[in-house]
């Protein structure tokens, strides 16, 4: 009698199955930078062949030369770090908040139906609109950005962890109870770690939504930060300079989302999103 | 026949009701039942005669409506608290292995042990004789999705036993699984019961599985459920095979099957 102990694993696939994974790892890295150039390359021709002026659209090589100015300014690196610590500061509080009231709420029917409607204001009303009204209570500091971002991605973490708590396995909850655990190890032992991708989930969208929070409150507000810079740029004419700032907190924000990706990569190893991303 | 002191389970006038007060379901109609110690009890039935729900009575996931279930002569509930004195005696295998996705096979089969808090080393070396009961040896560093359904079947019989438990729970256990894989599982499950000397439950809607695994087959019918008749099993271990193709076999079976139609004749009789 064939015994699926020994027959069921996965040998003849799993160099097959193991060259896949290979590939799909490393054609991104191939293909990345080629349709970059190749973007680039069209707009340095479009550029040079359409006549555009330098202040509508400035050619990559000037905005590139910009951005290495900008790396050698110490007041740029200034605002870069307001920005960062607007968004990390306002992304921790909404991680506080979001997590732990998920959790709650998850946990609660009474309070889920109690906060609902307040929930879903808080997601339907458009949080952008709202900044100069921060900028109004809380000033032209720091402390308006921090807001904002923290408003802007408190409700994807808040959703997703509710989500991810309340999509526990009945099954693997009847192994809790018939293994009579006690409310902190169902917590820790099964609710966390079964809610941890979709957590993750909510982090990765939160943590870009807090770098958008952060810099609009900069354009409306204040005098530093990225987002102040872009507008000074702007507002100078020096175009290149614009797309420089631009392309730093592009770089800014893949920082952030990768971070998280390598976050999801080290808590959930287990899970198939890890697996998936880049 | 030897009883111990008390029986491994007593079920004393145990009934259930489901639903609300205006639609009340009667799951199962007052019952009483002792399992002995060391013995393989089959719950047979069509669905719907409450076999499961005996089960995870049981296993304390359900609380009887009235009477009294005592697991190794321990009340399993006292006001509305399952009693872990009795709970430690029982183990349990869901039809789903309901293996913990971020665990390691490994871990997963030590889980139980890390709730009560046995130290590391300990935990290890018990998994890897659990693995070995269970024949998944060399795959504890495994994720669960890596295995077959087969083996993480296994792996959950290995946790259930993992605290030593001296009554084993199992609800179509194998109810997920191909025939080939299944009648395998079958043989295994006599092997590690014929080793171990556990008290097994077992729930099945598989007449011929029942009947080539257990020393007594509780028949059930439904509407409510109730146990109808219960039957001694009395062919010697182990079991082979080519058992189930004899005619003593295939005349118990029969006889089971005639009774099941019968029953389920009824039940339509009642619904008309």
């Amino acid at each position: 009698m064939p015994d699926d102990a020994r027959a069921a694993s996965l040998p003849p696939s799993a160099a097959l199955a193991r060259r896949r994974r290979m590939t799909d790892r490393a054609l991104p890295w191939i293909t990345t930078p080629v349709l970059a150039g190749l973007l680039i390359l069209a707009w340095d021709l479009y550029v040079r062949l359409a006549g555009v002026s330098p202040l509508i659209l400035p050619r990559p090589g000037a905005v590139w030369q910009a951005w290495l100015e900008l790396l050698r300014d110490p007041r740029a690196w200034h605002h870069t770090w307001m920005t960062v610590y607007a968004t990390l500061t306002g992304f921790a509080y909404a991680c506080v908040l979001g997590i732990g009231l998920g959790v709650l709420i998850a946990r609660a029917r009474w309070l889920e139906l109690t906060l609902n409607p307040f929930i879903v204001a808080t997601q339907v009303i458009p949080k952008v609109a709202l900044v100069p009204l921060f900028v109004l209570w809380f000033g032209f500091g720091i402390t308006s950005k921090v807001i904002v971002a923290a408003v802007l991605s408190f409700f994807p973490i808040l959703t997703n962890t509710a989500l991810g708590v309340k999509s526990i396995d009945e099954g693997h909850r009847d192994v809790m109870v018939s293994l009579n655990a006690s409310r902190w190890q169902v917590f820790r032992r099964l609710e966390l770690p079964s809610a941890l991708p979709y957590i993750l989930t909510g982090l990765e969208v939160g943590i870009v939504l807090a770098i958008i929070g952060a810099i609009v409150g900069e354009y409306l507000g204040g005098s530093s930060g990225l987002g102040h810079l872009l507008i000074a740029r702007l507002n100078a004419f020096e175009t290149d300079g614009m797309f420089a700032v631009l392309m730093h907190m592009s770089i800014l924000g893949f920082t952030f989302y990768f971070s998280i990706g390598a976050l999801r990569r080290m808590l959930i190893p287990w899970h198939a999103s890890a697996r998936l991303k880049v | 026949m030897a009883e111990a002191v008390h029986p491994a389970i007593a079920f004393g006038a145990v009934e259930k009701w489901y639903g609300t007060r205006d639609e009340p379901v009667h799951a199962l109609a007052r019952t009483d039942l002792a399992v002995a110690d060391g013995e393989f009890l089959v719950l047979l039935g069509p669905s719907g005669c409450g076999k499961t729900t005996m089960l995870r009575m049981i296993g304390g996931l359900i609380e009887p409506s009235s009477g009294e279930i005592a697991i190794e002569g321990k009340s399993l509930w006292r006001n509305g608290q399952r009693q872990a004195q009795a709970l430690s005696e029982l183990g349990m295998v869901f039809q789903d292995a309901n293996l913990f996705p971020w665990l390691s096979i490994e871990k997963n089969i030590a889980l139980p042990l890390e709730l009560k808090g046995v130290p590391a080393p300990e935990r290890r070396a018990r998994a890897a004789a659990l693995m070995r009961l269970v024949g998944i040896e060399g795959f504890g560093k495994r994720w669960p999705r890596e295995l077959s359904g087969g083996m993480r079947q296994r792996a959950a019989i290995a946790r259930a036993l993992s605290y030593e438990p001296r009554i084993l729970l199992m609800d179509e256990p194998f109810g997920a699984l191909d025939a080939m894989t299944r009648e395998a599982m079958n043989m295994e499950l006599q092997r590690i019961w014929l080793e171990t000397r556990k008290t097994i439950v077992l729930v099945t809607h598989s007449i011929a599985e029942a009947v080539f695994l257990a020393d007594r087959v509780v028949l059930l019918s439904p509407r409510p459920g109730r146990v109808d008749r219960i039957e001694r099993i009395a062919f010697a271990r182990p079991r082979m095979p080519d058992l189930q193709s004899s005619a003593e076999f295939q005349a118990i079976v029969r006889g089971l099957r005639h009774r099941l139609n019968e029953i389920g004749e009824e039940g339509s009789g009642h619904a008309r």
